[in-house]
Parts: C-alpha cells; structure tokens; sequence
C-alpha cells in the first residue's frame, strides 16, 4: 500500500543529502518540502512546498519556521516523515508524533565525530534515529550505510 | 554564514591569475570581490551548471558542496569554516575534512595562504585534471541503504 511520505529538509548539504535518498520513496506519494525555491528543479513531479529557515543560530525563529511547518503538515498529512536536518526537520517531526505520525532522523553526513545537535535530540522526537557513520552507531542510534 | 576569508583569498588569486575566470558565490558574506565575478546566490540549477562547467571547485568544507563536486566527477579544494572565526555553529567542518576530505579528488587547505598555493597547482597543469577529479558516483546513495529506509516506510 503506497503511504503519503514527507521527505524535508534545509538547504545545501541537507537538501542534497535528501535527493540522494529518493529511491527510497519511489512509488509512494512524497512530497518534498525545503528552504530554498529554486530547489523545485530538483524534485521532479512531487507536490513541493518551501519554508522559512531556521537553525539554533537564529532559534527566535522558530516559531515562524515552526508556523510554515505546521501548514505543510495539513496540507501533506503524512504517514511517514523522513528527514536529514536540520532543525526544521526536528520540528517537523515533533509536531507530527502526537498524530502518531512514523519520522527517520537520517543525521548529516557532516556530523563524523559527533551526532548533531538535533540529532542528539532526535532521539526523544523521532521513531528512528540514523547515523550515516559506523563509530557513532550505539544503542538506541542505528547505522544503515551513508549517503556517500 | 558568511565566510569572508574565502571570498577574500580567492578575490585575491583571481586577482594574481586574470587570465582564470573566477567566479564566486558570497552569500551573506560582508567583503564584496573586486577582482572576481561574484553573486549572492545562484539558484541550484545554475549552481549545479556552474560546477559541471568549471575545472577547478573552490568551496567550505561542506557536504553539499562535496557532493556536486563528486557527482561532477570535478576536482574540489575546500577551506574548512572554523567556529573561532564566526563562519559556522561548530568545527564539524574540520571533522569532515578529517574524515571526508582524505578521498581522492577531495583537496583540503590549511588557511588562505594554502589555499592560493593549492589553487595554482590544481588549475595550473590540465594535464593532471583527471587524476586530480573525484571518480563521479551515481544521483544516488547506495541501493542497501535506500533499501533500508523504503522498509521502514513500509513497515
């Protein structure tokens, strides 16, 4: 049975990290939400949606990024969230869990020798939690094999 | 963030090479190039033309950037953003050039000084090109792990 997925993530690294990973839901009915318009080039025929940024940089952001966020989820109302970051990703996966909503943390590759900062919260928002480096696999976070 | 060093070097390489078109992405960087084409931000289809198209990729040590370097099977020298500086929220960049930055194709510069050094010797032989560029790699992760991730979609 094919499941209404939403791929999100930032931009740069994060985005293309995301892109990497569509085989993954070919076949579902995905769409793909990120920062940066020009990034619709990139997705093909999937709905698209884009929101404002937000990192622990600029955290008195939140609460749009977290606005935009929200309306998505109405409007894609997915079944499974799959994300690669960063922070918005995080919201977008704890905003989701009261609906019983299933979300993978798939944490940056940029991350080799520590987790992320939100993928040190993952943990307690998201169903699964990745690492795409095998010495920062432990117990409660997994290592299914890297981007690259 | 903005990341003036680089910007500022390689203003200054082009500067030192006017016969090497140089063109550079500053984003929310505050020094503007005076001897460099330069833009605030290319939309990510030009982006990755620009890449495709170049011969030498002068980029942060960031995974997006490593990425389009090797799926453009293009050589890419990369000056680590470092928190000290203001040009990012930690030093995983120098973790990635530890531990990412060691694959072929892939050049790391210790500062501004390493970087122009590298920049010469990288566009200076087109010779050397091929064996200095990244294999190129699918649009794709491995199969196993994409394989991986439809299982927990479906389950």
């Amino acid at each position: 049975m094919t499941k209404r997925v939403l791929a999100i993530a930032s931009g740069g690294g994060h985005f293309i990290q995301l892109m990497r990973l569509s085989p993954a839901w070919k076949g579902h009915r995905v769409s793909i939400a990120t920062v940066d318009p020009s990034s619709r080039s990139a997705v093909g025929d999937a709905p698209f949606f884009t929101f404002r940024d937000v990192s622990r940089a600029d955290w008195w952001r939140i609460p749009a990024a977290a606005f935009d966020i929200a309306r998505i989820l109405i409007r894609v109302r997915p079944q499974v969230i799959i994300t690669t970051g960063a922070l918005p990703g995080l919201i977008a996966c704890a905003l989701a869990r009261p609906f019983g909503v299933k979300s993978l943390w798939v944490d940056s590759i940029a991350n080799s020798e520590v987790l992320s900062g939100s993928g040190g919260q993952a943990g307690r928002v998201c169903s699964r939690v990745v690492t795409q480096w095998p010495h920062l696999a432990s117990g409660k976070v997994d290592h299914w094999g890297s981007v690259l | 963030m903005p990341f003036d060093r680089l910007t500022r070097a390689m203003d200054d390489w082009a500067a030192a090479n006017p016969d090497v078109p140089v063109e550079i992405q500053i984003g929310r960087g505050n020094y503007e190039p005076r001897h460099a084409k330069w833009v605030r931000k290319l939309a990510l289809p030009d982006y990755q033309a620009r890449v495709a198209g170049c011969a030498l990729f002068v980029a942060h040590c960031g995974m997006g950037s490593i990425i389009s370097a090797i799926e453009a099977g293009k050589p890419i020298l990369m000056l680590p953003r470092l928190e000290s500086r203001g040009e990012h929220n930690t030093d995983h960049q120098l973790a990635t050039a530890k531990h990412v930055g060691v694959r072929p194709g892939l050049h790391v510069a210790a500062d501004e000084a390493d970087l122009k050094a590298r920049a010469t010797a990288l566009i200076g032989d087109a010779r050397k090109a091929d064996r200095l560029a990244p294999a190129r790699i699918s649009r794709f992760a491995d199969p196993d792990f994409t394989a991986r991730i439809r299982a927990f979609i479906e389950s």
